[in-house]
């Protein structure tokens, strides 16, 4: 394989940097002036020396070839990851137009790129992540689940409780009790060592101030709180695939041991969400050949980007293993066989009845689902008063677009590609409407992320 | 979504007993168990748990039935775009340039990379001469880069195309496009061309008809006369100030009956408006009204040698004057004859003046003296009266050579005289006069001028601003000092100069009086300027221009 055929494009590039800041830094840094030394690899690594404010140049390498995304180094003192000379040099390299030229990589990239490859195969061949993390005497892990268990059956029974007393005092009375309250359940919660019901509980707090119609969420909050207590007290009497539903759902954890999936797995999507403790990020896959689609975690300490990378509208040659319930739409990244490469496919698509119709289903499995991933094959955005619908081509139906706080850029990006013609969208359908994330025009084009 | 009918409808009878209708569980949730229960459900301490269950089964029931909604209105779909997409290197190009918006914190030291904001204007323009369309789905951040920044409107909208004005209509933000854009987003051609533009002229919005008005006058001035008269005598006042200054665009002799009726307008401003485009038509009656008025003021006084210009001011300012556009009170400070003699010299054709003088050329009549100091007042109004009717002779005369000591001739009234004076000409013209001026007087005074000058800059200019530049830097000063000329020289210098530069880049030795650490500045300076030229050259060869 060349290099051309991997070469990403700037969007891809883009995609990478942990915020706007870095984006635009990165950008200014995507010209020939600042650099020298600059080249890449059959291998999929690129390098160069950048020119900064101070006396000696930056050592900037970067491995897009890396199983788990790409992978960086840059002698800059700057705490983002990647930094804007990664993100320059990137760009610098996806502009394509010979400003990188393809050469033997020098003695200092080559060391890192080698001592890195051999940390990452040890890495793999140790199994698959999460399985080595406990050894040792199998009866003393044993002893620790049991022990878990007890707390968190303890919590959950306390939470009970305080389900129960919340409804017979009336959840008016919730209202004025104000945040304080639940913050204290949810510490508990934690106590308990279920950090699933901790955040349920902390969630529970903020809908008496989300507006209108505040009394209906709440009641179904706590309606679903107190099933996901009633199935923890009860998980032995579940069927196998419910109660891991239900224990990923409580916060336990567990490991990807479904069989290995191999596909070319199509990024889908990938955004972030952020609390004050950590950054979570979302990456969804769709096996082209599986007509499946899996979800990727991965996670990053708050203010960082989380390290696994996969830019929208690659395409990568890989296995996937599903984690335990949930309808085993989480999975974990396995063996990769080639690096990711920019791809042409797109997703099959659905109907908007289909689309709810598969949410519909798709709670049989997890009553707890917020919403599952979709594909919508032919829709048009429709302003409908305050809000933005998703209407089929064909046909009189609609799914009302969630409310978007703060992406409105990339609702009227999908207005833009759209232009009141139908456009492939790929997002995510609940009860609260359809969030788009991904869009594709009628004719040819690329997948245009829209968050 | 919608509910199930059994839920999105409570008023109608419930056949099936078993799940009790959500409204009743949230009421008796919002009220406490302990002052009500549903139906069906005991009162007591097990209330609480029989509540959730029903509530749980609820609303996993209602989430499962949940149905898709009726579709709203479709709104018209936008007008197709017939221009080519742009290349695939070109459109990475402007999702780069796109995503360098100006962040919160502004300062800073610049350092060697290129401001590629900066390089917006000029790629539009680029992109814009090639007759690319834009990729759909940057048009919201074009509107967006648009809408903080006039001066990229019209270059903007025009290459964001129609799609940008179906967008505008959905987007408050962006209700500026459809005001300035020319055309105003209606297809001003076709069959039915003639009635549309009838109609939009009658109904539209005031922001809609002033774009509609502009366009058409912009293509056709007679058309755009006509439709302005047709529905000139029920336009209020203000109105009636905006379009008559679309008539700008266009101006010819056939308004001149309009026009000259608009003098007798009822308000002031229409009245003076109309004067001012009637004195920039050299052949209409009120200009010669005008050259006769200020004729009677300035006479070539032969007794003295040399002869002398003199000027007798006028004494009073008539109705008939007032009428011609000639305001009565001046401003503070200001002689009230002084300022009636300024604007008449200002209205009247320039060519009235070699007859009057004794058939000298410009240059000869800007070179006499003037007697009784009347001088800064008369080529004052020359110079406004040469930007106005753009007299290329005239403004040429008063601008003088550009070597001249006291940097510039006899209209060097000031330095933005002196660049509206420039506009007059042509463009290689004013390249070689600014690059005269630069190679006498340096860059201080060069930065108005300059953007006064047609991009990229013509060689001989080019040359000059580099060898300023590199004067100023063996001067010893900081860049800093010239930081305009430098951003100016970034996105207006030639890209092919570039290779011109290479020797500039390298730290010079300092020499002894110099600011410390100047060199290394200005050698970072250069290297932005040498970055960004190469960039430019990069942006015109990715969308093809050569």
């Amino acid at each position: 394989m060349t290099q051309q055929g991997v070469r990403w494009t700037p969007d891809q590039v883009l995609a990478l940097a942990p915020d706007a800041a870095s984006r635009r830094a990165g950008g200014r840094l995507a010209t020939a002036g600042p650099w020298s030394e600059v080249g890449s690899s059959d291998e999929g690594t690129v390098w160069g020396l950048c020119q900064g404010s101070g006396g000696k140049p930056y050592q900037t390498v970067v491995d897009i070839a890396d199983v788990s995304g790409p992978a960086y180094k840059c002698g800059c003192p700057s705490h983002q990851f990647p930094c804007k000379h990664a993100l320059g040099l990137l760009l610098l390299w996806a502009g394509g137009d010979g400003a990188v030229p393809e050469g033997e990589p020098p003695h200092w990239v080559e060391q890192w790129v080698s001592g890195r490859r051999a940390r990452v195969k040890e890495g793999t061949t140790a199994g698959p992540p999460g399985s080595a993390a406990r050894s040792g005497d199998p009866a003393a892990a044993l002893r620790r689940a049991a022990q878990r268990a007890e707390r968190v059956t303890a919590g959950a029974t306390e939470l009970e409780q305080r389900l129960s007393d919340l409804l017979r005092g009336g959840l008016a009375e919730a209202e004025q009790a104000g945040y304080a309250l639940w913050e204290e359940t949810a510490a508990r919660m934690v106590d308990a060592q279920a950090p699933g019901l901790a955040a349920r509980v902390r969630e529970l707090g903020s809908i008496p101030s989300s507006g209108p119609d505040w009394p209906v969420r709440l009641l179904e909050e706590c309606a679903l709180l107190h099933l996901l207590d009633q199935g923890w007290l009860r998980r032995e009497r579940l069927p196998d695939e419910l109660a891991a539903t239900v224990r990923t759902r409580v916060g336990l954890p567990s490991t990807a041991d479904g069989p290995p999936v191999r596909d070319h797995w199509l990024v889908l999507a990938q955004y972030d969400t952020a609390d004050a403790r950590l950054t979570t990020r979302r990456i969804w896959l769709y096996g082209t050949e599986t007509d499946r689609t899996a979800l990727l975690l991965s996670y990053g300490a708050a203010g960082r980007a989380p390290e696994l990378t996969l830019p929208v509208g690659l395409s990568l040659d890989a296995e996937l293993s599903a984690y335990p319930g949930g309808g085993r739409q989480r999975a974990a990244l396995g063996k990769q066989f080639a690096p990711p490469a920019p791809a042409e496919m797109r997703p099959r698509g659905v109907t908007t009845s289909q689309a709810v119709a598969r949410y519909g289903t798709a709670l049989r499995a997890d009553p707890w689902l917020e919403s599952v991933p979709v594909t919508l094959a032919g829709v048009v955005p429709v302003p409908d008063g305050d809000v933005w619908q998703l209407a089929d081509a064909v046909g009189d139906t609609a799914l009302p677009i969630t409310p978007a706080v703060g992406n409105r850029p990339g609702l009227w990006r999908l207005v833009a590609l759209s232009g009141g013609a139908p456009v492939k969208v790929f997002g995510e359908c609940g009860h609260r409407g359809f969030t788009p994330l991904t869009a594709w025009p009628d004719g040819p084009g690329r997948a245009v992320p829209l968050h | 979504m919608t509910r199930t009918p059994e839920t999105a409808t409570p008023d109608t009878p419930v056949q099936t007993p078993v799940p009790r209708p959500w409204e009743e569980l949230v009421t008796a949730a919002l009220l406490g168990t302990d002052r009500r229960t549903p139906r069906g459900c005991e009162p007591g301490p097990r209330a609480p748990a029989a509540l959730l269950d029903a509530a749980a089964a609820q609303t996993v029931r209602r989430r499962a039935g949940l149905r898709p909604a009726p579709a709203a209105r479709r709104a018209e779909p936008a007008p197709e775009d017939p221009r080519p997409p742009l290349p695939t290197a070109a459109a990475h190009r402007l999702t780069t340039l796109l995503t360098d918006r100006p962040g919160p914190a502004g300062g800073g030291r610049r350092g060697t990379a290129p401001d590629l904001m900066e390089l917006l204007p000029q790629w539009l323009a680029a992109a814009n001469a090639r007759g690319f369309a834009a990729p759909p789905q940057t048009i919201p951040a074009l509107l967006d880069a648009a809408r903080g920044r006039t001066d990229l409107r019209p270059a903007a909208l025009t290459f964001a195309g129609p799609r940008a004005l179906w967008l505008a209509r959905l987007n408050p933000d962006w209700r500026f496009a459809l005001r300035s854009t020319p055309g105003g987003g209606t297809a001003l051609s076709g069959p039915d061309a003639a009635e549309r533009i009838r109609r939009l002229w009658e109904e539209g919005l005031f922001a809609e008809r002033v774009a509609l008005l502009a366009s058409l006058r912009a293509r056709d001035p007679a058309a755009g006369r006509a439709l302005l008269t047709s529905t000139w005598a029920t336009e209020r006042a203000e109105d009636r100030l905006m379009f008559l200054d679309s008539l700008r665009t266009g101006l010819e002799p056939a308004d001149e009956p309009f026009l000259e009726q608009a003098l007798s307008d009822r308000s002031r401003n229409v009245r003076a408006a109309a004067a001012e485009l009637l004195s920039a038509l050299p052949e209409s009656a009120l200009a010669a009204r005008m050259a006769a008025r200020a004729a009677t003021c300035v006479s070539l006084d032969r007794a003295l040698d040399p002869p002398a210009i003199a000027v007798e001011a006028p004494h009073e300012c008539d109705a008939a004057m007032e009428r011609d556009g000639v305001t009565l009170k001046p401003p503070s400070g200001r002689g009230e004859r002084s300022w009636w003699f300024g604007q008449l010299v200002e209205a009247a054709p320039l060519g009235t003046w070699p007859a009057r003088l004794g058939g000298r050329t410009p240059e000869e009549i800007v070179a006499l003296p003037v007697a009784d100091d009347w001088q800064s007042d008369l080529l004052a109004a020359w110079c406004r009266a040469a930007v106005r009717q753009r007299n290329g002779a005239w403004a040429r005369a008063l601008l003088g050579a550009p070597t001249a000591p006291e940097a510039g001739g006899p209209g060097a009234v000031s330095l933005a005289e002196r660049a509206k004076l420039l506009g007059t000409l042509r463009a290689a013209e004013r390249a070689e006069w600014v690059a005269g001026f630069i190679a006498t007087h340096g860059l201080s005074e060069a930065f108005q001028l300059l953007g006064m000058c047609a991009v990229p800059w013509a060689p001989p200019l080019g040359r000059a601003v580099v060898d300023a530049l590199n004067i100023a830097r063996d001067a010893g000063s900081y860049p800093w000092s010239f930081s305009g000329v430098m951003g100016l020289a970034e996105r207006c210098l030639d890209p092919s100069e570039a290779g011109r530069l290479d020797g500039l880049l390298a730290i010079p030795d300092e020499p002894q009086d110099a600011s410390p650490g100047a060199g290394g500045y200005w050698a970072e300076a250069f290297q932005r300027l040498v970055t960004t030229l190469r960039l430019r050259a990069a942006m015109a060869e990715e969308l093809g221009a050569v």
